[in-house]
């Protein structure tokens, strides 16, 4: 029998740790999903697509920047100290995680106004004629369309995984003290993205391709999340009782029903059925795939932080 | 240089919480947080129990990740004492390094940065052990060098059987628990 009386009672922090509510759950996932976004724009810049008027092309920088700063919201609002946020910004500390976000999401915004300008919506060509004379001088361009496509290709990648890696090095919390949650976050990432595109895609054939890349990136998921819960069950005894808050704990119905049933598997059923011909594409799968994302993150930060090191 | 740490004998610990209402005092702490704090702990079966009473606070650790984590340089690692210490003019309340504290040791204070024991870093200055320190009726609390192989510290901890807390958390705490 093991008993203890602990008389500290410290908001926030006791009887276990809170610190982190809706925001930074939401941060991760709009992070995760613009990183995806990034990752398409600049793989789409590469054939050309942001010629054609009624590819995606012509709304994911544009949607890319307002949902990177609805991310960067959610996580002004999560600060404690507001009105010192400008200090991430006059340092670099090179061993912190949130660190090395600021400065990728600050680099991200020219990636994605680049990407922007390459692929100025129709409407706003016909308003901004100089714009449009702009967009248009920029495409003749083939080394700058390359180099956009490479940032945001390069950026996408290391927002979707710093995304991951920012809970990952918080070793005190064994839930998050492995280093699948990058890939882990950044395949999420790049499935709610593709979801996100195939939602507002007019062109055919990009829903098609879209469908086939989301299909791709939740079946990494399921492996990733797979590896995921094998190392943390084949580690320390803190880590496997980690691991049971998704497996018998408070989170299992949650993570097994909500974001492995309903954001992964049904949506991965639904897409092979779609991509295959018997059904036809509808947005149910690409909206619970995005819910699936939304709700990961919600599951592993709050999960993770009723996870500890010390007696529970 | 330096390398202040504690070594505390919960043989002698009676839990009164002294070291506590000492530590509010000195630090003017707002009301409902404390910097340190007392565990109890009951292990074994009857007849074989035994029960530990702890005065815990921040471990000042070796490898502190909290100092690691924090985007702005605000937690630091003062040259003098090796102390974990937080610039508060520099955090911005991120809460990084309450979830990097494998001792829970952090809040954030109401005016928005985190706050932690400092060990009376004002009171060491002036040559004068940390407030809990000095308060303590049952003299179980021990603080100074562990580098001077001569001080009380080093000592106590050479000649009796002590513990750290989380040990596999890998942080190097400073806090020894003589049993």
């Amino acid at each position: 029998m093991i008993e203890f009386t602990n008389t500290r009672a410290n908001h926030l922090v006791d009887p276990f740790l809170q610190i982190w509510g809706w925001e930074i759950p939401a941060y991760l996932f709009l992070g995760g999903l613009v990183a995806g976004m990034m990752a398409i724009a600049g793989w789409f810049l590469f054939p050309d697509r942001h010629r054609r008027a009624d590819s995606v092309m012509a709304l994911l920088p544009g949607l890319g920047l307002v949902l990177l700063s609805l991310g960067m919201g959610a996580l002004f609002l999560d600060l404690e100290h507001k009105p010192c946020v400008w200090r991430l910004y006059t340092t670099f500390q090179p061993t912190s995680p949130m660190s090395w976000g600021a400065w990728i999401l600050v680099a991200a915004y020219p990636a994605l106004l680049g990407a922007l300008l390459l692929s100025v919506p129709a409407f706003l060509r016909e308003r901004l004629p100089a714009l449009a004379v702009f967009s248009d001088g920029l495409r003749a361009r083939a080394p700058v369309v390359r180099g956009i496509a490479t940032a945001n290709l390069g950026l996408g990648g290391l927002l979707g995984i710093y995304t991951g890696i920012l809970l990952s090095a918080l070793g005190a919390r064994p839930l998050w003290n492995s280093a699948v949650l990058g890939p882990l976050f950044l395949a999420s990432g790049l499935s709610s993205a593709a979801s996100l595109a195939h939602l507002v895609t007019r062109d055919r054939s990009e829903s098609e391709l879209l469908a086939r890349a989301d299909s791709r990136f939740l079946q990494a998921e399921i492996v990733l999340l797979a590896l995921f819960l094998i190392g943390l069950t084949s580690a320390t005894q803190v880590h496997i009782r980690a691991a049971g808050l998704l497996l018998g704990g408070p989170f299992t119905a949650m993570f097994w029903v909500g974001v492995v049933g309903l954001g992964i598997a049904m949506p991965l059923f639904i897409q092979a059925l779609a991509v295959s011909h018997r059904i036809r594409h509808t947005p149910v799968a690409p909206l619970l795939a995005l819910a699936g994302g939304l709700l990961l993150r919600f599951v592993i930060v709050h999960a993770g932080q009723l996870s500890r090191w010390g007696p529970v | 240089m330096a390398r202040f740490g504690m070594a505390i004998d919960t043989v002698r610990c009676v839990g009164c919480t002294d070291c506590v209402i000492a530590c509010k005092t000195e630090n003017e702490l707002p009301w409902g947080l404390c910097r340190d704090w007392i565990v109890t702990e009951a292990t074994g079966a009857f007849p074989d129990t035994r029960l530990e009473l702890r005065s815990e606070r921040c471990n000042h650790c070796d490898r502190p990740p909290c100092v690691y984590c924090c985007p702005t340089g605000a937690s630091h690692v003062e040259e003098s004492g090796h102390l974990v210490q937080i610039t508060k003019e520099l955090c911005i309340g991120c809460k990084a390094c309450l979830a990097a504290c494998p001792y829970d040791a952090r809040y954030v204070h109401p005016d928005g940065y985190a706050d932690k024991c400092t060990f009376c870093v004002h009171r060491v200055e002036q040559g004068l052990p940390p407030a809990c320190v000095a308060v303590c009726p049952t003299r179980c609390m021990h603080f100074g060098d562990l580098e001077d192989p001569h001080g009380e510290v080093s000592r106590l901890l050479a000649s009796r059987r002590h513990h750290a807390l989380q040990p596999g958390a890998g942080t190097g705490p400073r806090i020894f628990f003589l049993t």
